[in-house]
């Protein structure tokens, strides 16, 4: 532990990049250009071999395709999809015009590329001055079946880290940038710009926050929408949990297990289906209504408006979301509930606190104090929650019909909406940037602060 | 006697309360079980109870196979569970390992990184993903498969908090002897930490297993059209919707049972893996 202890604040090294250039010999030198050389001048043939084949390759794709891809990305493409009549077959043919989404997804891919390989050759040339001084010094240099079996030994993490690093920088990282890119362009279905787009710059951010336009009007109610409903899904569920975990756990209840079942039930029904159920049962003719009917409590022919009014739709997503969130947060919560002090109950109860004076002095503030990574966790999850909004209520009413989202639209759902059935790309990458600011300026600023990440990896 | 009564009156009422609300939250559950039993067709009832009950919709799930082919999106749908399960949940738990046992450069920033990647709202990038699937060729028929059990598996890197939380318990001294004796950190991985560790293994394993199930908008966008591909949950909304509801509906609630149980037991048995994962990153 003591070897790990030393190295876990910083990892020092002698052989750096900067030192390899400055001080490393000629060979070390020249592996700058030629990767690979001074691994094969210091007994690491295999090793220099490889990098020098990665060169090869790199060099070789960057000449037939890939300074082509990268000079795409100035235009985009040009040339216009066209039509021609064919007099062999008699039939009207398309010419295959330039496609800006694959033109822009190639040279994004390019650079991708070029950063990796940049990192390889950073390696190359640490790994060439690295050989260069134990050679000289006469140390041993590592061969190759050694450096291949401190893979699993000392450097197991690189072994174990790579692909799954692979696999999120081909399918989160890359698109990533990717939809970044599209926020700077006009690709959407407004004007026709499916085939061919251009770079616009910051347009669509101002055409966002322009709030005379339509799009900026809707962007603020529905960011507005987004915040409100955040607070109180989250809030709600979780003062909804503590109080049915105090009401199931306090001394007099009795088959606490069978009340627990009760409740953890739901969530053992996977969330779309039981939101699906939720959302049929909700219609005027669903479940509900008929119910209410049967018992006289609404008129025979009278529905109670859950998703038809924007003032119900906004209630009763809240509402639903704590039928389904409740027992998810009763499940948590429970083993934080049972660690405070019991102490602070006897002192309280002595001093003729009520139980509702208990409640707000002790446990919440005590539950606040403790659980503030997990509210923060549950506050950006709710501004992200996707699935209860669209499978509830779709994001429905929709009150004006000129602008793209209902009156229960998160962010989320209105980028979905907007990428996804209107085609308007640019747009629904400006939104999601944007909730990425908002969650990010948000969540660093307390995550940082949290006790729980500054005591991380203490031991 | 006084204090006593006081005591019997206000637990009646905590009862009460519960049993009320136990009512309201299983309610919807037993409606849907009830709805899949039933003989009348069509989604809007005059009464809460089934007037006859029949098991005609869990024999037409697996029998009527022209419109909406059940059994079929039933295989997709495992295929593609079994294959991204193994990956995921092997991605995951050497991600863990190694962030919460090796002390390398790259772990601090790896860690912020993901922390970033988790707030960017996930189906932002849905779009980007296929249009690399497509440009890679893999959105054509079986190869759609292999297209979803890549997006499934893709972020697994990602979610490695709750089983690096549990890993974090297991006591370092063990590690340490183990180096000294001469093992690798391999041999600590395979031979030591991951026998102590089954409980996240399982869990790690159920959850990853899980995803192709519930999902449904990943797989809507890159199935798209091909119907033959699709998997269970597309289904299921599909039976919900507007040219399908009538004559699915009932079935619809038969297949929501069907996939329900399983996962339902698993929870059941897995919940207090669910509590001990998710507290241990709460702490505070």
């Amino acid at each position: 532990m003591g070897i790990l202890k030393k190295r876990v604040n910083d990892f020092p090294t002698p052989y750096t990049c900067v030192r390899a250039i400055k001080e490393g010999g000629p060979e070390t030198k020249l592996s700058m250009v030629l990767m690979g050389l001074g691994n094969i001048m210091h007994k690491q043939t295999l090793k220099g071999l490889l990098y020098l084949a990665v060169e090869v390759v790199y060099v070789v794709f960057m000449i037939y395709a890939g300074l082509g891809f990268i000079g795409g990305l100035g235009s985009l493409g040009t040339q216009p999809q066209q039509e021609y009549w064919d007099e062999a077959s008699q039939v009207y043919m398309y010419t295959a015009g330039d496609q800006s989404i694959l033109i822009l997804l190639y040279g994004v891919a390019t650079l991708f590329l070029t950063a990796v390989m940049f990192w390889a050759w950073r390696g190359a040339l640490k790994s060439a001055y690295k050989a260069e001084c134990l050679d000289k010094a006469g140390k041993h240099v590592n061969t190759f079946a050694e450096d291949l079996k401190s893979l699993l030994d000392e450097n197991l993490h690189r072994l174990l880290m790579t692909p799954p690093t692979i696999f999120i920088g081909i399918f989160t990282v890359l698109p990533l940038i990717f939809m970044i890119c599209m926020a700077f362009t006009n690709y959407s279905k407004i004007d026709n710009h499916l085939m061919l787009f251009d770079w616009v710059g910051l347009d669509n951010f101002a055409a966002l926050f322009d709030s005379s336009s339509i799009l900026g009007s809707t962007f603020w109610s529905v960011l507005v929408w987004t915040l409100v409903w955040a607070f109180f899904a989250t809030f709600s569920n979780y003062i909804c949990g503590m109080i049915l975990a105090l009401l199931i756990n306090r001394n007099g209840t009795r088959a606490k297990g069978f009340w627990r079942f009760c409740f953890v039930l739901t969530c053992a029904v996977p969330m779309f289906v039981s939101l699906l159920i939720m959302r049929t049962m909700l219609q005027p003719e669903g479940a509900v209504n008929v119910l209410l009917r049967n018992l006289g409590i609404i008129a025979q022919d009278a529905s109670l408006p859950f998703f038809t009014d924007p003032t119900w739709a906004r209630v009763t997503v809240i509402v639903i979301n704590v039928w389904v969130g409740v027992p998810y947060t009763l499940l948590q919560l429970t083993g934080v509930l049972q660690n405070i002090p019991g102490e602070l109950y006897e002192a309280a109860k002595i001093d003729g606190a009520n139980a509702v004076q208990i409640f707000t002095k002790i446990t919440l503030p005590y539950m606040f104090y403790v659980t503030t990574p997990y509210l923060i966790v549950t506050f950006t999850g709710n501004v992200n929650n996707f699935n209860v909004i669209y499978l509830l209520s779709g994001g429905d009413p929709v009150t004006n019909l000129a602008s793209t989202a209902g009156s229960t639209d998160l962010l989320v759902t209105w980028l979905y909406k907007l990428t996804i059935d209107r085609q308007y790309y640019n747009v629904g990458a400006v939104i999601g940037i944007l909730t990425f600011i908002i969650l990010a300026v948000g969540a660093l600023f307390t995550y940082r602060r949290s006790k729980s990440y500054k005591e991380e990896g203490g031991f | 006697m006084g204090a006593k009564r006081k005591k019997f009156i206000k637990n009646s009422i905590v009862h009460v309360i519960l049993a009320v609300l136990a009512a309201i939250w299983v309610f919807p559950i037993l409606w849907v079980v009830l709805t899949s039993f039933r003989a009348e067709k069509g989604s809007y009832v005059s009464t809460f109870f089934p007037k006859a009950f029949t098991l005609d919709n869990y024999i037409r799930l697996f029998t009527d196979t022209t419109i909406l082919n059940f059994p079929k999106m039933f295989m997709n749908t495992l295929i593609i569970a079994i294959f991204s399960c193994i990956i995921a949940a092997f991605y995951t738990l050497a991600v863990s390992y190694c962030l919460s046992r090796l002390r390398f450069k790259m772990r601090k920033p790896y860690m912020n990184v993901a922390m970033i990647l988790g707030l960017f709202p996930g189906f932002m990038s849905m779009i980007a993903v296929y249009f690399i699937l497509k440009a890679v060729g893999l959105t054509e028929g079986n190869l759609i498969r292999v297209a979803l059990i890549l997006c499934y598996s893709g972020g697994a890197g990602l979610g490695f908090q709750i089983a690096k939380g549990f890993l974090d318990t297991i006591p370092t001294a063990i590690d340490e002897a183990a180096l000294l004796d001469g093992c690798t950190r391999w041999q600590i991985f395979s031979k030591i930490t991951m026998p102590l560790s089954k409980p996240i293994i399982i869990y790690t394993v159920l959850t990853a297993f899980m995803s192709p199930w519930l999902d449904f908008i990943f797989a809507r966008v890159i199935c798209r059209a091909n119907a033959d591909q699709y998997t269970i949950a597309i289904g299921l909304w599909r039976m919900l919707e507007k040219e399908y509801i009538d004559s699915w509906y009932t079935s619809f609630a038969a297949g929501a049972v069907l996939v329900s149980i399983p996962i339902a037991i698993l929870f059941l048995c897995m919940q207090k893996y669910y509590v001990d994962g998710v507290s241990g990153a709460v702490k505070g």
